[in-house]
């Protein structure tokens, strides 16, 4: 396990770099040049070329790399070209937005996936069968966004429960939870519906399988071999599609913070291509990507718990 | 009052029937053979003794097992007799394990259910004496395993230990050695009768072969079409049996093809001092990976006409041999040719001499892509062909009608025909670009043996009319020793003895060749016509 975890990281941290110069390279070709950008169209020749100096873009790409990366390294994702703030202190701002919203969504959309899942599986071609397969396909089906304006319709301008978008902050957690409530719920359906259907079909895979016959042979009951042989095995192709899910909820849920006007890491990243603020747009790529290469590690980890045939020879 | 006790036993499947007035009866310490060709009804007589019938079929008739009505017996109840007093063990023990728990675990776990009241530690005590008594000692075999890091062999002794660890009154096998070796299998089987005999309990052996129970069952029963045609105590019935389909089965167990012993000794495959390197999984990041030397220095011929078997146990290195003689794979050392030319040249096969070999694998139902018509599927070898020949219609007719088929089954897709028929269009697909060499990959294992016996007349036959040379691999020593002029045996890579098929099989120098030989299954010495 030991050996395992340690290749995993290993790997971890060779995509880490390689992800770094991608990202760094691919910004650079980018055409458009930061400071003649914020100077303007009148901007003078050697007003330029000054502040090209002061952004530190006149160096060789490769020392600017070096630089930007040792930066990362430390906390330091240096400093905004349009807003000249710590884009460190922007990106922790938003991530105060998006993560907790991610994990939110995640956590609904597993727990209403996993009994749905379990459900239409243990009893195929039942009733509850067909209407999770027939809701999941509508979950699937709805745009997000649309169903997000939906449910602002019905509970916050009918009902008024919830308020209709904006962010109070986490100075009273518990309106913080309630303004990221739709969001969350938006953003969980269609993961939820996906999410659902996998469990399904992986739970059936594996009570077709031989060890599902043994352990009836063996006196278990339906539940029991449901619960210790199938759910655990079933457990590895959901496993994966959480972890995309994830990474997919922390950089894709523009389209919902915007419908719900709350100020998270989709929304800073687009501004921010919107007006060329290259190194805003590298820190929060980069940003990204770590969350994805971290939840791939974790995904790993968390598959050799469940299967001892991926710890490798013990 | 025996023990089991099934009377009139009827099922079936969408007014289809699959079991018709089956009645039996197996006593203490008693044990029954049932064998059948697949479809027979065998394995689903087993599973209504258990009650694990797939939903919604509804047997009728009389089961009574220790005095209880099984069929009237309630799911829960059901429950509480499997693993505790009736048992089974099933055919394919790679498969048969939970593979994220320990086999401590699994076997604990048959404790568990039946007696809630035992702490986690007898179960487990307890589950460490099972497996002792199917021999997987602690020094080699922890409770701590997991079922991955055992072989099919060792993985069927644990399925054995979670079903005798209450000591129940009845076990059921289901093909419990069809899956394995033929030393492993004579192992459980040996394994089988001796629990049998410590405690006295009833075994329900269901297996297609006759010589896997011929030595081993007290009572035999002959299964066809969901119905019981003959039975008999074992050590009478083979010179008692009165049906025809017995005596059928039982002659196409022992079927011999006619064949003429071939003439001349012109080489047509040479094999000399081949190695293939298997690369193992990278252990460090930058150094080279370990190999695997999976053949090693082997070297044979085989003669125009001829035909040559090549045994060994699972893992032997026989098949990735086929896939070098194939031209697949890129061999590291030594250099095998057909009719002298190599079959690899450079990177690639020598296509000038890959048309002139083909090859028929084991699974009829794997080996064809289900979309294709049979049309297609059989002129697939043209790829090797610089241009398509123009009477393809001509060509698929023969090769269809050469093989027993007609040419009007060229329209039609794999799903509609049989087993065997799969294994006669395989054939025909080999046929058609008019091969000398057609290498058989246990081409016959997975058919019933009076299939078994069709296809090998036809095997036989098609070897004189179209002057074919067959390599034979096989991990059956019967079907080897009954099509092939000599014999090679592999084991670990290596040929460990060569000859003439009739003079190794009766005298075998090597020790693993007469490991094998004495482990292989078989009928009465009187019954055989060899």
């Amino acid at each position: 396990m030991l050996r395992y975890t340690l290749s995993r990281l290993q790997s971890l941290i060779l995509s880490l770099i390689v992800a770094s110069i991608v990202i760094f390279a691919t910004v650079e070709i980018v055409p458009g040049d930061p400071a003649s950008f914020m100077l303007g169209m009148n901007a003078q020749p050697d007003t330029i070329a000054a502040l090209r100096e002061q952004l530190g873009l006149d160096v060789p790409l490769w020392q600017r790399y070096l630089h930007w990366a040792t930066g990362l390294l430390g906390g330091d994702f240096g400093t905004s070209y349009t807003y000249r703030t710590p884009i460190a202190e922007m990106i922790a701002e938003r991530l105060w937005i998006s993560l907790p919203l991610a994990i939110y969504a995640l956590t609904l959309s597993t727990l209403i996936a996993f009994p749905a899942g379990i459900l239409a599986a243990t009893r195929r071609g039942s009733a509850a069968d067909v209407s999770v397969m027939g809701f999941t396909q509508l979950g699937v089906a709805i745009p997000n966004f649309w169903f997000a304006m939906l449910m602002v319709l019905v509970f916050a301008i009918y009902l008024r429960w919830f308020s209709a978008g904006g962010f109070p902050g986490w100075e009273n957690p518990l309106l913080a939870m309630k303004a990221l409530t739709l969001p969350a719920v938006a953003l969980a359906l269609p993961q939820a519906s996906i999410l659902a259907r996998v469990m399904r079909s992986a739970l059936l895979d594996t009570l077709s399988e031989d060890y599902v016959r043994t352990a009836r042979a063996k006196g278990l009951t339906r539940r029991q071999t449901l619960w210790r042989h199938a759910l655990r095995n079933a457990l590895i192709p959901v496993l994966t599609i959480i972890g995309l899910q994830f990474s997919f909820l922390m950089a894709g849920a523009i389209i919902i913070e915007n419908v719900f006007f709350l100020p998270g890491l989709g929304r800073l990243v687009f501004q921010a291509i919107s007006q060329r603020d290259l190194i805003v747009v590298e820190s929060v790529v980069m940003l990204l990507v770590f969350a994805v290469i971290i939840v791939n590690f974790a995904v790993d980890i968390a598959y050799a718990i469940v299967d001892p045939r991926l710890r490798g020879n013990r | 009052m025996s023990l089991l006790s099934i009377s009139n036993l009827n099922l079936s499947i969408r007014k289809k029937p699959i079991l018709r007035d089956v009645s039996l009866t197996v006593d203490a310490g008693q044990i029954v053979g049932i064998i059948g060709e697949s479809g027979s009804g065998k394995s689903m007589t087993a599973y209504c003794v258990t009650q694990l019938l797939p939903e919604g079929l509804e047997p009728s008739g009389n089961i009574r097992f220790n005095g209880k009505d099984i069929l009237q017996t309630s799911e829960a109840d059901m429950c509480a007799i499997r693993g505790a007093e009736v048992s089974m063990v099933f055919q394919e023990p790679m498969t048969a394990l939970n593979p994220v728990h320990t086999i401590g675990q699994q076997v604990a776990e048959t404790i568990l259910i039946h007696e809630p009241e035992t702490s986690k530690s007898e179960a487990l005590e307890r589950a460490r004496d099972a497996l002792n008594r199917v021999e997987l000692p602690e020094s080699r075999f922890p409770l701590s395993r997991y079922p991955h890091e055992m072989s099919g062999g060792q993985r069927q002794r644990v399925v054995i230990a979670m079903a005798i660890a209450l000591r129940p009154k009845l076990l059921i096998a289901d093909e419990p050695t069809t899956a394995l070796d033929v030393t492993t299998q004579a192992e459980i089987l040996t394994l089988l009768t001796r629990l049998v005999r410590e405690d006295g309990m009833g075994l329900m052996i269901i297996t297609h072969d006759l010589a896997v129970v011929a030595d081993m069952a007290d009572h035999i029963h002959i299964m066809q079409k969901g119905q019981i045609v003959e039975h008999g105590p074992a050590d009478r019935l083979f010179q008692t049996m009165q049906h025809p389909y017995s005596k059928a089965l039982l002659a196409a167990s022992s079927h011999v093809p006619d064949r003429e012993q071939p003439q001349g000794e012109t080489p047509l495959l040479e094999v000399r001092n081949v190695l293939r390197d298997y690369p193992l999984p990278r252990t460090k990041l930058f150094a080279k990976p370990e190999s695997f030397r999976a053949v090693n220095d082997v070297s044979f011929t085989i003669r125009k006409g001829e035909s040559l078997g090549l045994v060994g146990e699972s893992g032997c290195g026989k098949s990735t041999l086929t896939r070098a003689i194939l031209g697949l794979e890129e061999i590291q050392g030594g250099e095998i040719l057909l009719s002298g030319e190599p079959v690899f040249t450079g990177k690639k096969p020598n296509r000038a001499v890959r048309r002139k070999m083909q090859v028929v694998f084991q699974d009829p139902y794997g080996s064809f892509n289900p979309r294709h018509r049979v049309d297609r599927l059989i002129t697939e070898p043209f790829h090797l062909l610089d241009s398509a020949p123009s009477d393809r219609a001509d060509r698929i007719a023969e090769a269809l009608r050469s093989v027993g088929l007609t040419p009007d089954d060229a329209f039609k897709y794999p799903h509609e025909f049989s087993g065997g028929q799969r294994q006669r269009i395989a054939i025909a697909r080999a046929l058609i670009i008019k091969p000398e060499l057609i290498i058989l990959d246990e081409a016959v294992s997975a058919l019933d043996v009076s299939i078994r016996a069709q296809i090998l007349d036809l095997l036989a036959e098609l070897s004189e009319t179209h002057g074919l040379t067959y390599l034979f691999i096989s991990h059956d020593l019967s079907v080897v020793r009954s099509i092939t002029d000599r014999v090679l045996v592999m084991q670990h890579g290596k040929i460990v003895e060569q000859g003439e098929t009739q003079s190794v099989f009766d005298n075998p120098t090597d020790i693993y060749t007469q490991t094998l030989i004495a482990a292989a299954p078989r009928l009465p010495e009187d019954l055989r016509n060899f």
